[in-house]
């Protein structure tokens, strides 16, 4: 049994189509079309008590909306979904003590108090018992180094301050699972770091079951082992995160220092990326790589090589594309 | 589809099992009380950070309460009696300033405005995630604002009813009282579930001013917090005393100066009662068709 299973998810919006001008403002007053548009078009997975998995995929893909139906926030058109064993939607009070989703930064904290009033709000709210609070919270703040911060109001800390904050205020009760829609967005590499370690040390020490989504590849590549990749509403890839690389990663990347200046002729093995001096870096198709250093070792005198994974960055955009490509064919 | 293997095993234990799943209903309600408890204690720090804003506030509600009382002096002297609908002009001035008193109670500013900004900015969200429900989250933050806005405006209204004090015949009796500060309850009771009803509507129309400002000028009229209904002709003024709107400002204002006594007051009192539990369940039956559909189209 899954702590969060999702079977043929499928949630389709119907919108008003606007009409442009002023014309169009009056006329959609009286008489208003309306187009269905598909958000998630049957989506199914299952993920362990445990596991912290991260949902890929562009904007628009439908990441957002499955992780609302997930929460209980909206209605699937159709399909089914267990959390905690729970029927989101239905939002029973049992299942929402044991959840918890970080989305966009003004949730949970009282903007104009110190984030220790929301944070003492939330104990009531969800019972915490007062020692397990004082508990959580002093490992939370030390975490994520804010010990400082939370007698001071909401409105005056940084973004990255309240990021922190509003994940603290998510942590608080303990929740089993933790629903994190882009936790490190518009935040410094430092807080985006912190963030991550403070996830990485929370999920060790509580088992938490997380599913997040993200537009960094650091945060996947430092957060999650296993990654669901969703465009335009269909589940594309679902696996270990060093298998997006071979799956989806066509190219590696030869990095070569020779004893004399680079030959001329690289380009018939590859890609040539980068040529200065005696160095070069060659984009190599996977299978041919092998072929390609023998023949270069045979030629000329090869100080140093090494073998590269094209960077995950890379890569996800291009399977992005290839399922961009694949939906405008259909 | 199989997950990876190294799944870190918890050091600690994950979750603590806890009690907050009704050992009985005592305790379940003993730990609802708390909650809604600790979110009124959270919003009366949070009105504590706005208090210059009070006393202004406060002071410029009185500014046309001056004017008022000439016009009404004019009416008076022009009219050649000494009673109109049996209220004597001291008896007038008296009312409008206890109508200031019930809307104390009854005005909800800026509740159903809130409502449908959270409907449109989505942080109407937390009530649906978090185990607490909306409307006691409102009625929780609304009492506490109430009591810091009562306590900060208390000086200055005691100082405009002693300058005032020669409009009224004296101090009434006990029980007189004692009706009036139920009135004041149920002004509240009506006002807050009257709005929170209204508010609702933000789950069908993103933008409410419109129509809350239509709301607000009617009630202003039909409430009688701008003259006594008994001023107005029959059919009307009794037509009005059936509606809710008069728990809101001309009730507690009759009561206050005797003007309703005995099984009128019993009945008058009996029936704020009704409208209250009336507004109670006509919001909450609205909240849950407004969640369904948010549920159905927004998120």
């Amino acid at each position: 049994m899954g702590m969060i299973e999702a079977r043929n998810l499928k949630k389709t919006y119907r919108v008003v189509q606007k009409q442009t001008g002023l014309a169009g403002s009056l006329r959609g007053l009286f008489h208003r079309e309306y187009r269905e548009v598909k958000a998630v078009g049957g989506v199914s997975f299952t993920i362990e008590p445990g596991e912290m998995v991260a949902f890929l995929g562009p904007n628009g893909a439908g990441k957002t909306t499955t992780l609302k139906m997930l929460s209980g926030l909206i209605h699937p058109t159709s399909g089914e979904a267990r959390v905690l064993d729970h029927v989101p939607w239905n939002r029973e009070d049992a299942f929402r003590r044991q959840f918890s989703l970080v989305m966009g930064q003004k949730n949970q904290l009282w903007w104009d108090l110190p984030a220790g009033d929301s944070f003492q709000l939330h104990r009531e709210i969800y019972s915490i018992p007062h020692a397990e609070f004082t508990e959580t919270l002093g490992e939370l703040t030390e975490l994520l180094g804010v010990e400082k911060l939370t007698k001071q109001a909401v409105r005056e800390l940084s973004l990255g301050e309240r990021m922190k904050m509003e994940l603290i205020a998510a942590l608080l009760h303990r929740p089993r699972v933790l629903l994190l829609d882009e936790p490190t967005i518009g935040l410094d590499v430092v807080a985006q770091s912190k963030i991550q370690r403070c996830l990485k040390d929370y999920h060790a020490r509580r088992g938490v079951t997380v599913l997040l989504t993200s537009h960094y590849m650091r945060d996947v590549e430092a957060l999650c082992e296993r990654v669901l990749v969703i465009n335009h509403g269909s589940l594309v890839y679902d696996g270990p995160l060093a298998g997006v690389i071979e799956r989806f990663g066509e190219t590696k990347l030869v990095k070569l220092r020779f004893e004399e200046s680079a030959p001329d002729d690289l380009d018939s093995y590859g890609v040539v990326v980068r040529k200065d001096g005696p160095t070069a870096d060659i984009k190599v198709e996977r299978a041919r790589v092998a072929g390609v250093l023998a023949a270069i070792l045979e030629r000329s005198v090869v100080a140093d090589v090494s073998v590269e994974e094209p960077p995950l960055e890379e890569v996800i955009s291009r399977v992005f594309e290839e399922a961009e490509a694949a939906h405008d064919a259909a | 589809m199989t997950p990876p293997d190294t799944i870190a095993e918890p050091a600690l234990e994950p979750w603590s099992v806890r009690a907050p799943d009704a050992t009985s209903p005592l305790a379940a309600g003993w730990i609802a009380i708390r909650k809604y408890l600790a979110i009124f204690q959270t919003s009366l720090k949070e009105r504590m950070t706005y208090r210059g804003d009070f006393l202004l506030g406060t002071i410029l509600r009185f500014l046309p309460m001056v004017t008022t009382i000439l016009l009404w002096r004019a009416i008076y002297a022009g009219s050649g009696q000494t009673s109109l609908a049996g209220f004597r002009y001291r008896e007038m001035i008296a009312y409008l300033l206890l109508t200031n008193i019930s809307r104390m109670f009854s005005s909800m500013p800026g509740l159903a405005g809130g409502v449908a900004r959270e409907v449109r900015e989505g942080t109407v969200k937390r009530y649906m995630i978090q185990p607490m429900d909306m409307i006691g989250y409102l009625i929780s933050y609304r009492i506490a604002h109430k009591i810091t806005y009562i306590i900060m405006s208390f000086i200055p209204y005691a100082l405009l009813f002693i300058v005032c004090r020669g409009f009224f015949d004296g101090f009434p009796d006990a029980g007189t009282l004692a009706a009036f500060a139920a009135s004041l309850g149920i002004a509240f009771a009506v006002g807050f579930f009257f709005e929170a009803t209204v508010a609702m509507v933000g789950f069908w129309f993103l933008e409410v001013t419109s129509l809350l400002y239509i709301v607000m000028t009617l009630n202003f009229f039909i409430s009688g917090h701008m003259l006594p209904l008994d001023l107005l002709p029959q059919p009307w003024s009794g037509l009005l005393k059936l509606l809710p709107f008069q728990y809101m400002a001309y009730f507690p204002a009759v009561v206050f100066l005797g003007k309703v006594k005995g099984a009128e007051l019993a009945w008058g009192l009996a029936g704020g009662v009704a409208w209250s539990l009336f507004f109670i369940v006509l919001s909450r039956v609205l909240y849950r068709r407004g969640l369904r559909r948010y549920s159905a189209f927004g998120g």
